[in-house]
């Protein structure tokens, strides 16, 4: 440590100002856990910079993409090494909140009047959810974003391994029956039987925000949250340069609030797509590893791709091998005449168990539909 | 001198490393934290970098029992915590049946009786807090991402108030706390809460000097120059961007095998015979065998 700590009281500031840093580039660190940390040091006599590092990483951080972050605030903080500011500032801001209907907006079509979109939004629902998202003005997408929160995902269902009781003859309880016979001097009155039970299947949701999604992605995001809200044990992911995991921004109930998190976190929106690599990534550190293991993936890309194709055939072949079901789906894919010309599409394709389209509030409907059953 | 009263992370090392375990820094901060603050020790990392064998090792240097909960998905309370064995308990009701006591006791009686210690199966759980004397035991809760969320939050319970209500015979409070090490795979996501209760450490693959020290001491067999070449070449595949890199049980598997074809010195024949009990996707051996073994084999032999 080359800063000099002259009593109890300069190190506890230290501290807790090394914290604070820590939480302004976003590591979540509870009260209890920077109290944790306090003892921590105190425990191990804050003799080096090496024992405040370790009190630090094994009381501050609970999981390992936090660990870079960790070193660079700990460099900064505790050596003075600054490597810091870059990292935190080049995130670029991004918008998926279309909230105040003032603001002038790119997918306001010039053309139509403040009147216009009230007829829409009260009249011609139906023409509505079947329009194309890429051709709906912002007050259309208002309140395609309301509709969307009523869709309920349930996914699809799978055997579990806990039994359940039922009065069919199945399995006989043998617990549960001689239990009850203990009231009857051990004579077994009634016979209790059990089943397996069901529970769902894990959805996890693979978002493409490259620029050619840019479009739809930003309301397919809403539809992510919307899937989340609905039920439990729901991942998703962005695909773009790089793969983010927004399952914990997504998991607050207000979308605004939730979209804010998940804007803070991705940092490559509408930039170059390597979805192979984007896949593999997911592949090595989350799917393969159990999370994509009997668990429906539901990707939605338009499959363009800039990266080598057969990466992204060798990564869905992976995928697909561990995987109970592969949907795809394709905003492109509505275009009459569209053939899976995008080099990563017609690669992943053989991997692809159902190829639908996500152009639409009624696709998206059907998807829910299709992924129930 | 109980575990709980060690000095210093340094003492840890030493301890963990006459049980030939090798810690560095980090995991021996982190077991030392909990340790000392009595509270559970939450390890996470790739497959095969050791985070069982800690506890193995710390259940032998504590001289207690290892006390070890296998999660799976769907567990519930009476595979980990306790169960009636029903059986016996139908069998004591016909043996005072046949006995004539039924005529002689009252009903109540009889399924008082029914609800004895002896007729209670312990799982882990139970008999991680039911040890009475020191040495304290080591409980191992491992892979909990398996188990469902349900059964996490049970698990929280019982963690922080180191008890369990059975309802038929009261509470059972442990008396020796048991060194508590959860190990979890990250399929998903475990709770703040869960979280919160422990020290955390990320188990990394280790360098290779670290390695060559492990594989001499879990493989005694292995010479010293094999050792320096399988952690050599382990380091250098773990860099190829495989689906599966190689953790330390597997290169201690490999330097085992290789000792047991009789080599003492890796050669091109070698290690394609012997590389399936390092890499074991297949995927991953067509991508090692196609880049060829030169670059491996020139490396490891470089001073």
């Amino acid at each position: 440590m080359n800063q000099v700590i002259d009593g109890q009281k300069t190190l506890d500031r230290h501290l807790i100002d090394f914290v604070d840093q820590l939480r302004n580039t976003g590591v979540k660190i509870s009260l209890g856990s920077s109290i944790d940390f306090g003892l921590a040091v105190t425990e191990l006599g804050a003799g080096s910079s090496e024992d405040i590092y370790w009190a630090g990483r094994s009381t501050l951080i609970n999981r390992p993409e936090d660990i870079s972050i960790y070193n660079k605030v700990f460099k900064s903080h505790w050596l003075g090494i600054d490597s810091l500011v870059d990292e935190v500032n080049k995130l670029p801001a991004l918008d998926f909140l279309f909230d105040d209907l003032s603001d002038d907006s790119e997918f306001e079509d010039s053309s139509k009047s403040e009147n216009d979109f009230l007829s829409v939004k009260y009249s011609n629902l139906e023409i509505l959810s079947s329009k194309d998202f890429s051709n709906c003005n912002r007050a259309e997408l208002q309140e395609l974003f309301y509709l969307m929160n009523e869709i309920r995902f349930m996914g699809e269902r799978k055997k579990s391994r806990r039994m359940v009781k039922t009065k069919k003859h199945r399995k006989f309880d043998f617990e549960k029956s001689v239990k009850s016979s203990f009231r009857t001097s051990g004579e077994i009155v009634k016979k209790h039987f059990q089943e397996g039970g069901e529970r769902r299947r894990r959805l996890v949701l693979l978002l493409d925000i490259s620029g050619s999604m840019e479009v739809y992605a930003r309301v397919l995001i809403r539809f992510v949250h919307a899937v989340m809200l609905g039920r439990s044990d729901v991942e998703a992911f962005t695909l773009g340069t790089r793969l983010t995991r927004l399952t914990k921004e997504l998991s607050t109930r207000n979308p605004d609030a939730a979209l804010k998190r998940a804007s803070d976190a991705v940092e490559d929106w509408s930039g170059g797509t390597r979805l192979g690599e984007g896949i593999k990534e997911f592949n090595d550190h989350w799917g393969i590893r159990g999370m994509a293991r009997g668990a429906t993936v539901l990707i939605l890309s338009d499959g363009w791709d800039r990266g080598d194709s057969e990466i992204v055939a060798e990564q869905m072949k992976r995928l697909h091998r561990v995987t109970h079901r592969i949907v795809w789906a394709n905003p492109l894919k509505a275009t009459p005449d569209y053939e899976p010309l995008a080099k990563g599409m017609a690669a992943a394709l053989p991997h692809i168990d159902n190829f639908v389209e996500g152009n639409s509030f009624d696709s998206l409907k059907d998807l829910s539909i299709l992924l129930t059953k | 001198m109980g575990l709980r009263d060690v000095s210093s992370v340094e003492k840890v090392i030493e301890e963990l490393s006459t049980q030939n375990y090798l810690a560095d820094r980090g995991l021996a901060t982190a077991v030392f934290l909990s340790l000392r603050q009595n509270r559970p020790l939450l390890l996470e990392g790739e497959a095969g970098v050791g985070k069982t064998e800690l506890a193995k090792s710390l259940s032998n240097w504590a001289d207690g029992d290892l006390i070890r909960l296998q999660c799976y998905e769907g567990i519930d309370s009476n595979q980990a915590v306790y169960e009636w064995d029903y059986a016996r308990q139908l069998l004591h009701l016909r043996t005072a049946e046949a006995s004539g006591r039924t005529e002689d006791v009252s009903t109540d009686v009889l399924e008082g009786e029914l609800y004895d210690e002896r007729f209670l199966i312990r799982r882990p759980l139970l008999q991680a807090l039911s040890v009475k004397n020191d040495p304290p035991p080591v409980l191992l809760i491992d892979e909990i991402d398996r188990a469902d969320d349900e059964f996490e939050a049970f698990l929280l319970e019982i963690l922080s108030e180191y008890s369990i209500t059975i309802p038929e015979l009261g509470t059972y409070r442990s008396e020796v706390k048991p060194i508590v090490v959860i190990t979890s795979n990250r399929t998903r996501d475990l709770h703040d809460a869960l979280k919160r209760r422990c020290f955390y450490h990320w188990v990394e693959h280790p360098d290779v000097e670290r390695e060559i020290e492990i594989i001499r001491i879990r493989a005694p067999k292995v010479s010293l120059l094999l050792a320096e070449e399988v952690s050599k070449a382990a380091a250098f595949l773990r860099g190829m961007d495989l689906y599966k890199p190689p953790g330390v049980a597997e290169t201690i598997d490999w330097a085992e095998a290789l000792v047991t074809i009789g080599v003492d010195d890796l050669d091109e024949d070698s290690v394609d015979e012997t590389l399936g009990t390092l890499i074991k996707y297949r995927e991953d051996q067509e991508r090692v065998r196609s880049r060829g073994f030169d670059e491996i084999l020139s490396l490891v032999r470089q001073g």
